[in-house]
């Protein structure tokens, strides 16, 4: 018997393989959309080569926020209270402002106990990923409604959700938000391009997706299943992403694509569709947002982006070094300024 | 001589009471009063007198009735004390009843118009033209209110006899960079000490003579003192939110911080200080900070703490070092914002729900609020816990006298953190698994570039790998090494003062700001032949000290400033045995705690 030599393992461009970007194994529901969501976070990160260790991921509570657990095992991870991760991940920036922060939560933790501190970190353009993974429903404490429920959608048990939703996407536009994206669970294509290009964002990227779950919001009469977002999603546009590292080859017709360099030189390509979309457009992005709502259409893609926006760390005017990283010796002042401001206080 | 009944202390000799006695103040606040009272009392400071200030202000920007007093004490007594000897009256709205409340033989300065000679005829009045005396120092109608009150300053100077060269200092002093301004206030002084030179025959007992016992002291209020703490602590990261009495804490911290912490080359920052959205985000962002690795503080008071319960948890049990500044004000709810109380003690110590204690430290002095600010970055970095620092609106908000703060003798602590360096010289790591039978594991920190570095940290049940767990032997292994880790931080902590008294049978207890007050009221009980012991608490948990503090006295009294006895309490539920021989002495109604108050309260029991 001939020994086979072993396929060679593919590795990105530092060297690491697929599995040194994967978590631990998911405990969600099977079909779960979030775990579709980790796939692409896993595949977004493995592709771009980024150091896991230099990540910090970051979450709230609730069925999304045990997600971090499911991908980058490399990289630390905080799983912290109801509604207050944009708060840690603040505190966790401020110090270090080299770690690449990506956050994940879900409707309820950003949309209704979490709203003030989204709309903080939003509007202080922390740098980091935001993920809401969207599915109108409160899984862990088994199907409420949560304040992103469409108007008139319906729950298991027959009971119809009365109150207009909160949409996220608009929201952060408002406050300033540099880098506005919606996606689905179930188009995993799109999804990726979007997760890379928030990564190449400078301040806060938020994506809204849209993720069924499966055991509680799934049925009939639901806005967020799977059939409802396969059969509504409308894309404004079809995604490229080039990263800085590879080089640009794909030729396209003049007029037909948008390019967007991105912070870290990246390049995103909007492919336009017949709705001949400008995603740097925001009073169009706000126009936008709202007659879909209005209209009950799904529309997914890279609402709006700014990337010319200061983000937190550059307005705090700090040193280069991350604050973390400061030595000890030059934090703490030496004993002649004690001195001198005893000497005031005489 | 009821007037020597009232305070027996009082020494008079030749018809002259010398650097012993309290002025009061009374103003409409926001009318500017604040840099008057401030040079008042930084020239009777200069001449060497022990001195101390107490603003009582309302919870208001401008309109509502506020009091300062200064106590003048030449044995260097710094408590507030009840009685006062001089008043000036600056406020209609309450001069009435201000003078009501003084003791026979004390001063009154008032505005003339206010006619209040005829309200108190045991009183000394020197009623004062204010008006055409701020007309005279300035033509500017603008300034007439504001002139009024250094022109107090100078009547009282004059009364007193306090060096004129003293109070130019101190106005030069008050108005450094403002020449004009100086100028301006100290024509005022003037005008007031030439008036009342000319028209006040002095028949009161008051007098300031120079002493050098203030000499090498400084001024300063507890929060700046808290705030100095912190830089030299190398504090990195602080969050906060605008809430009285502890704002001026970080506001302290960040002049201090501007003008010391500040890269010389580039100009830029070495730290970060952000004001946050409430105090839910501000220890969010504190202990994402200190999780992270850095040095990090909020800084809130009472409703601030109750809103920082859960994450005080979180913090507790995933084992993240912050600290925690609570300058406690009166509660519950708003309760009276600009008051001082002791008594968020025990929300504090338990802070949040499920079983949880904190490390709690008690400052008793401004230079203590210097001292702990410092320490406590060391403990909450050795323990991996959120550490309390419990100050209050008296100590944080007023001025007090201190000798100078030292510079710390040790490097900073960082406490057990495993490095990129050790895992690759194979240490083996697990979060939270006690490798040195002190209940405190190693931590390591993001972006540590090791493929064993990272963990999991989760408010929900851990093993000793940061694994999920609902495992009942995880979680009481858990648990019972956080208490482990307590056990441990009791030798860490500022131990407690005892000054023991071998003829006493009985002891006291008390901690923070009570202190000076003690202090005095010892004196005075030991005049009454009342021999005492002391303790003075100076942080929590309990350590073995106060069980044998209490085991040998036959009586002691525990002395605190809210209404509940909180720190009895929690001395009780400790040592359950000693509930006996424990009685409670509580001082809830705002005012800091003076020592007449504890001296009548001790002896009603002891007789």
């Amino acid at each position: 018997m001939v020994a086979s030599t072993p396929k060679p393992q593919s590795t990105n461009r530092i060297g690491l393989t697929l599995a040194d970007y994967k978590g631990s194994p998911s405990t969600l529901c099977d079909g779960c959309g979030h775990d579709a969501i980790t796939s692409q976070i896993i595949k977004a990160f493995y592709e771009l080569g980024i150091e896991p260790h230099n990540v910090a991921k970051l979450s709230g509570i609730g069925c999304s926020s045990k997600t971090p657990a499911y991908f980058l095992n490399r990289a630390h991870g905080f799983n912290s209270t109801h509604g207050r991760m944009p708060s840690v991940a603040t505190g966790v920036s401020l110090a270090n402002k080299d770690l690449r922060l990506i956050g994940v939560s879900g409707d309820g933790d950003t949309a209704s106990i979490g709203l003030g501190q989204f709309c903080h970190l939003v509007r202080r353009n922390v740098p980091m990923i935001y993920i809401v993974e969207n599915n109108g429903v409160y899984g862990l404490t088994k199907g409420q409604f949560s304040a992103t429920a469409d108007l008139g959608s319906k729950l298991k048990t027959g009971v119809l959700n009365e109150l207009p939703p909160i949409d996220l996407c608009g929201l952060a536009i408002e406050l300033g938000c540099g880098f506005v994206a919606r996606s689905f669970a179930g188009d995993p294509k799109q999804l990726v391009a979007l997760l890379k290009a928030a990564a190449s964002h400078k301040g806060t990227a938020v994506l809204d997706v849209i993720s069924p779950c499966v055991t509680f919001n799934n049925h009939e009469g639901s806005t967020k299943s799977y059939k409802y977002a396969k059969e509504m999603e409308t894309p404004l546009h079809e995604l490229g992403y080039i990263p800085f590292f590879e080089q640009i080859t794909v030729d396209y017709e003049p007029g037909t694509v948008t390019d967007i360099e991105l912070h870290d030189g990246s390049h995103l390509r909007l492919k336009k569709t017949e709705r001949n979309y400008d995603a740097t457009n925001r009073a169009l992005a706000v126009e936008t947002i709202a007659k879909a709502a209005e209209e009950k259409q799904f529309l997914t893609g890279l609402l709006y982006i700014d990337e010319k926006k200061d983000n937190f760390t550059d307005l705090m005017h700090v040193v280069d070094t991350p604050i973390v990283n400061i030595p000890d010796s030059q934090l703490r002042p030496g004993k002649e300024v004690l001195d001198e401001v005893m000497k005031g206080l005489m | 001589m009821k007037t020597l009944e009232a305070n027996a202390a009082q020494k008079v000799e030749s018809g002259r009471i010398v650097n012993d006695f309290s002025i009061e103040v009374a103003t409409v606040n926001g009318s500017g009063s604040q840099s008057s009272n401030t040079v008042l009392m930084r020239s009777i400071f200069q001449m060497g007198i022990p001195v101390s200030g107490k603003n009582l202000f309302p919870s208001n920007i401008a309109g509502l009735p506020t009091w300062f007093t200064i106590r003048v004490n030449k044995d260097g007594y710094i408590a507030r004390k009840k009685e006062i000897d001089i008043l000036v009256a600056m406020n209609p709205q309450t001069a009435m009843e201000d003078v009501k409340n003084l003791k026979p033989g004390a001063v009154c300065i008032s505005p003339q118009e206010l006619n209040l000679t005829a309200v108190r005829s045991d009183v000394k009045h020197y009623p004062v033209p204010f008006t055409e005396l701020a007309a005279k120092a300035t033509e500017n109608i603008k300034l007439r209110k504001l002139v009024t009150n250094m022109i107090y300053v100078g009547v009282v100077a004059e009364l007193l006899d306090i060096d004129q060269a003293e109070i130019e200092n101190a106005i030069r002093r008050q108005f450094k960079k403002k020449q004009s301004a100086a100028d301006l206030n100290i024509k005022a002084s003037d005008t007031g000490r030439e008036w009342a030179k000319e028209n006040i025959k002095k028949d009161d007992p008051y007098y300031v003579e120079k002493m050098n016992k203030t000499a090498g002291k400084i001024i300063i209020d507890g929060n700046a003192a808290s705030a100095l703490g912190c830089m030299f602590a190398g504090i990195q990261v602080a969050a906060w939110y605008p809430i009285t009495p502890s704002s001026s804490l970080t506001e302290s911290l960040i002049d201090y911080m501007k003008k010391y912490r500040v890269d010389k080359e580039s100009g830029k920052a070495t730290f970060n200080i952000v004001q946050a959205e409430d105090e839910l985000a501000a220890i969010g962002m504190a202990l994402g900070a200190g999780w992270a690795g850095a040095r990090a503080m909020t800084s809130t008071s009472g409703p601030g703490i109750s809103l920082m319960a859960e994450f005080a948890g979180y913090g507790y049990f995933t084992e993240i070092p912050v600290v925690i500044f609570d300058v406690q004000r009166v509660g519950p709810s708003t309760g009276m914002p600009t008051r001082t109380s002791q008594a968020d003690l025990i929300s504090a110590y338990y802070l949040s729900h499920g079983d949880t204690k904190h490390i709690v430290l008690l400052p008793g002095s401004v230079a203590e609020c210097y001292q702990f600010a410092h320490d406590s970055f060391d403990l909450a970095e050795r323990f991996q816990q959120p550490v309390f620092v419990l100050s209050d609106l008296d100590l944080g908000m007023n001025n007090w006298m201190s000798d100078p703060f030292e510079y710390p003798k040790t490097p900073m602590d960082r406490g057990k953190i495993m490095t990129a360096e050790m895992l690759e010289a194979g240490k083996e790591f697990a979060r939270y698994k006690d490798v040195d039978g002190d209940g405190i594991p190693y931590r390591t920190l993001p972006g540590t570039n090791h493929p064993n570095a990272a963990y999991f940290t989760r408010g929900s049940g851990h093993n000793e790998k940061a694994g999920y767990t609902e495992r009942p032997d995880d979680y009481v292994k858990l648990m019972d090494r956080l208490l482990k880790k307590l056990e441990t931080a009791k030798k860490h902590i500022p131990q407690p003062i005892i000054d023991k008294n071998a003829k006493a049978k009985i002891g006291i207890i008390a901690f923070g700001s009570s202190d000076p007050a003690i202090g005095e009221s010892r004196d005075q009980l030991k005049a009454a032949n009342v021999e005492t012991s002391y303790l003075r608490l100076r942080a929590l948990p309990l350590t073995d000290d106060v069980k044998a503090f209490i085991e040998s006295h036959e009586r002691t009294y525990i002395v605190e400033q809210n209404r509940d006895g909180q720190l009895k309490d929690i001395i009780v539920s400790e040592y359950p045995e000693l509930a006996t021989k424990i009685r409670s002495i509580r001082h809830y109604d705002g005012l800091p705690l003076d020592a007449r108050f504890v001296t009548d309260s001790i002896q009603s029991q002891e007789k």
